[in-house]
Order: structure tokens, then sequence, then C-alpha cells
């Protein structure tokens, strides 16, 4: 029991220190207001604004970020002519993605007319393998599928993060809001409580981020390695003592609308540097 | 604006929860580690037991890491860098890993400037010593702690 | 091993006495010896211990690295341009097996 009180009181002195000068570390964060009326939050920020510049300036330089090699091979697979149609991904993708490549990585997750539900990045790159290629789909967390999806999103590196989530993703979205604020695992918690009531303040030695998803697929330390918004998900279940779902559950996919649109406004940064 | 009241929703069940699940995340097994007399005894072996000056040696390293998995390790060193005055290798130690070396590097007058920057692991907090070797056999020495909140799986 | 695959960066030209940066990044796990996969079993250490960048043909930096430098190792250190020519990049694994690059640099 001292134990935690030491430890509740030690997050409460961060969080004073936190905000009594630099909300954000070293002031610079790239601050902006939501763009959609009904955000929880007053303002939006990047994950990236919460790491010390140690991080930040790996994610700054396309060579110092080990993401890119993870990039550079999914570039390498954009290319390569797969699958007995025999055509690359290049020459199909757009018309499998319904909009402009260089848009993609703005507005995934999206209502997909084909498929008539909302689908992520992953899955429709999977889709036009297995339909207008004729190849395989690629495991969700394989280095092939990392790759690709990197190499994609950077296409519209720099672009703002821009999901729709009213007409026919209304009811994803609501899911992705439901499971945002269900308390869940043992400890009982929803990613509300980490990400919207405390972001700023420190868990341990990190200081929390709001959890947007505009640099997935991102590199991060803990995992030596590259890995999916869902690998993250997974990742704050687990902390938390709950069960995470599957790669690419419809739930996930929700999620991840949801988690999206709270960062819509946001430049997309694919692929980021996390610790 | 956000307001720190918020705190109170993490209630103190969940932070020592918390704190659980953390120490769970770190090292099973306490492996040994290096120490500055460790790396003391690199450097005497590296020098010869020849003096060891300082100055010259610029360190870039974060004083703060926030994950040991890949901590910035940078250096300059003045020299002129011609065939007659150079700096001939330069060595990389820390004294709270499982063993003392992370790297070393061979320079020579083709560079034009003596500077590298790479990333290592760090087990925990420790001391980082940069130890330069010039052609004509002297050496220089620098030191700097990098505290680290997380630390990497070590060397 | 079509995993392992470096990735570098040399200006394309610069101009006689400037000092470039050159940085070379690789994909690899740099296993030190010391971790467990998923069954407890000692993953062996399997890292590149060196790096070494030469200029036509000539051996102008060395890197030898240790088990304590992270995975996916950087590397960044400068030269002085003089003449056109090709830098070849080589890493070298524990086991004695190598990854190179080469970039061509163009002094005016
Ligand atoms: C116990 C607190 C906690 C809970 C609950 C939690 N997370 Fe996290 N989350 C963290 C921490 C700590 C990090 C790493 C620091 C940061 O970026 O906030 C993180 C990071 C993230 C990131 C990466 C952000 C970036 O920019 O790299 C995303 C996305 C994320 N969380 C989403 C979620 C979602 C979705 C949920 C609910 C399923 C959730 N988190 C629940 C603690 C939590």
């Amino acid at each position: 029991m001292r134990l935690a009180v030491m430890i509740t009181m030690a997050l409460s002195l961060a969080a004073g220190a936190a905000f009594a000068k630099t909300p954000y570390h070293d002031g610079t964060a790239e601050v902006i207001k939501p763009t959609d009326k009904n955000h929880p939050l007053g303002e939006v920020v990047s994950g990236y604004d919460f790491r010390k510049a140690m991080i930040r300036d790996v994610q700054d330089d396309d060579f110092a970020n080990p993401a890119m090699l993870v990039a550079d091979h999914g570039e390498e697979l954009w290319d390569a002519v797969d699958g007995s149609a025999g055509k690359s991904l290049s020459q199909v993708f757009e018309g499998c993605a319904e909009v402009p490549l260089n848009v993609v990585g703005s507005v995934y997750p999206r209502y997909h007319n084909a498929a008539g539900k909302v689908i992520s990045l992953e899955q429709v790159i999977n889709m036009c393998r297995e339909t207008a290629m004729g190849a395989k789909p690629y495991k969700w967390e394989s280095r092939d599928m990392l790759g690709i999806t990197a190499y994609i999103r950077m296409q519209s590196r720099g672009s703002r993060v821009n999901v729709a989530v009213d007409g026919p993703a209304a009811a994803a979205f609501e899911r992705g809001k439901e499971l945002y604020y269900t308390r869940v695992g043992q400890l009982d918690m929803s990613c509300a409580h980490c990400h919207e009531d405390n972001y700023g303040n420190y868990i341990r030695a990190d200081m929390l981020s709001q959890g947007n998803i505009n640099g997935f697929p991102l590199y991060r330390l803990k995992w030596n390695g590259v890995g999916s918004t869902h690998r993250r998900f997974r990742g704050c279940m687990k902390n938390i003592r709950a069960t995470p779902l599957p790669y690419g559950h419809e739930d996930y996919v929700a999620l991840e609308l949801y988690t999206a649109w709270r960062g819509n406004g946001l430049k997309v940064e694919t692929p980021a540097y996390r610790n | 604006m956000k307001q720190t009241t918020k705190l109170s929703t993490i209630s103190r069940r969940h932070a020592l929860a918390m704190l659980g699940a953390a120490g769970a995340a770190v090292l099973t097994g306490v492996p040994a580690y290096a120490d500055g007399a460790a790396v003391a005894a690199k450097i005497k072996g590296l020098t010869g037991g020849k003096s060891v000056g300082e100055g010259a040696i610029t360190l870039d390293l974060p004083e703060i890491a926030e994950n040991g998995n890949a901590v910035k390790v940078a250096f300059s060193i003045d020299s002129p860098m011609t065939a007659d005055n150079y700096v001939k290798a330069v060595h990389v130690m820390a004294d709270g890993n499982p063993t003392p070396d992370v790297a070393s590097f061979n320079f020579t007058p083709a560079m034009g400037a003596c500077s590298a920057s790479t990333r290592m692991r760090l087990a925990k907090t420790q001391n980082i010593v940069v130890l330069a070797e010039m052609n004509d056999g002297s050496f220089k020495q620098a030191q700097a702690t990098v505290k680290v909140t997380i630390g990497g799986c070590g060397g | 091993m079509a995993k392992i695959k470096p990735r570098v960066k040399v200006p394309k030209s610069a101009a006689a006495g400037d000092i470039v940066e050159i940085k070379a990044l690789i994909s690899h796990p740099m296993h030190t010896g010391r971790a467990k996969d998923k069954k407890g079993n000692k993953i062996p250490r399997k890292i590149i211990n060196k790096f070494v960048a030469s200029f036509e043909g000539q051996d102008v930096f060395t890197a030898n690295f240790e088990p304590a430098v992270s995975a996916n190792p950087y590397i960044a250190f400068p030269f002085k341009a003089s003449k056109s020519g090709a830098f070849t990049f080589t890493w070298v694994e524990d086991g004695g097996a190598e990854y190179t690059a080469s970039k061509k640099m163009t002094v005016a």
C-alpha cells in the first residue's frame, strides 16, 4: 500500500511539473484544434511531440530511422510482379483502393464500396492481391505487409489525416467509440483513461500521448522493429491485462477508424519512430 | 485546457497494478554488470598504462534515454586530421552493461574531420567513456552519464 | 539472406574540400547471445561486428561493433571530398558473411 501511495504521488508530481512549464516536450509541439466539433478534446497532438529529442531526431531523418529499411522493402514489393495475373501492386492498387495513391494514407480505414464495409489499409492491400493480382494475401504483421503499408502511407506523408466517419462508416465509428470508452481487463481501464484523461502525464517512465495513429506503421525500440496499429492496440490491451483481439479483427478496424478520427487534422508521419 | 485533477481517475489500485505489470517487463535474472573497474582495466589495457588527457572531445549523448535499446552516442574530436596529426582510434565503453565494450572506430586523415555517431544498448543508467588514441600515441578521454528509464537488453 | 539490406546516404555531389556526412543503416537483429527465445532457449550471438567504408579501394573508416550496438546498426561519419569516386561499404557478420553497398560521389 505504501508503494501505491508513492506511485500515486509520483504521478501527480510528474503531472504538476509537466503542466507548469512545458506541456509537451520542449514546448515545440504542433498543437492543432480538432477538426470535428464532436471531438472530446480541445487540442490534438501527435505522439511525436510527447517524445524526447533523442527519439524525434531519428524520426526526422530518413537515413537514421530504421523504419525506412522496412519501407524500402515495401517499395521493392510495390513494383514486383506477383501472382497469377502477372501484375505488380503498383499497376492495380489505385483501382482497388478507390482513391488516389497519395490520398490512401490519410483516408484509410475507409468505407470501401466494393467490400461493403469499413476496411483498413492492410485489408485493401490483401483484397487487391487476391482479386486483382491472383496472389496470396500477406500475413498481417509480416515484414512484407509492414513494408508495403509503410511505403503506401508514406505517399501521403505530410498531408493531413482525414478519415470519414459519417454515412456508411457511421456504424463502425460508433462501435470504435464504444470500444475506446469501455473498461476492460483486470485493471478495469479504457483507452480514454490513459490517452484522454492523462495524456501529458507520466505513467512509469513514459509520458502518455493521446494515442494517435498518424505515424503507423512505426518503429518501436521496445519491439526492435516495425509494427502495425493493431500490434499497438494489442500491446495496450495486454498492459491492462485484457485479452487482446486477433490482428484484423472487425473491432480493431472499428477502433482504428475511431482513433484515426481523433487524430484527424494531424500530419501523416509514417513511418514514425517511438520508444 | 487540461487539468491535473483528472489524475484521480487512475486509482491507487491501478497505479500499483501498473507498477506490477511494469515489474514483470524488467529483465528476469540478474546479469553481472561491468563496472567502473572493468572500464578502468580496459583503458589501462588500451593505453598500456600511459596517462590520459582531457579536452578536445565533445560528446553528444542524451541526458535521459526513454528506452535503452537504442541510445544515441556521438562524439567529435578537435583534430586537423592531417597525415602527421590525426586521431587514429576511438573506443566507446559503458560501465553498466554486462560487458564494457560498445564499439571502436578507426579514423584516417582522408576523413578530414573526426566524428562518429551510432546507437547503443544500455541496460541501465550508467557512465559512457570515450577514449581517443592520437597518431602520436597519446590518449584523451571524456565521460558522461546517461539516465536510462527503461533498460535495453544490454551488450 | 535477402532480408539484410543496407541503406546508405552519400551526397551525389560535393565541392572539393567539403566535409560531407555519410550515414549507413543495415537491417540486422544484432543478437547479443544473452537473450532467450519464446521457448527459453538462448539465441546464439550473431551481430554485425565490423563496418568498413572504403573510397576508391582505400579503407577510410572502420567501426568495430560489440553486442552493445543496437539492432539495425546505424553509423554516421565525415569524409573530406577531394576527387570524384566510388565508396564501398562492407558489413561483416559473425561467421564471416558480408553485405555490401556502393555509392558514387562527384566532386567538382
Ligand atoms: C494503462 C494506460 C494505457 C491504456 C489503458 C491504453 N494505453 Fe495506449 N499507450 C499507453 C502508453 C504508456 C503508450 C506509450 C506512450 C504514448 O504514446 O502514450 C501508449 C501508446 C499508444 C499508442 C501509440 C501512440 C504513438 O504515437 O506512438 C496508441 C495508438 C495507443 N496507445 C492506443 C491505445 C488504445 C486504442 C487503447 C485502448 C484499447 C489504449 N491505447 C489503452 C498506455 C495505455
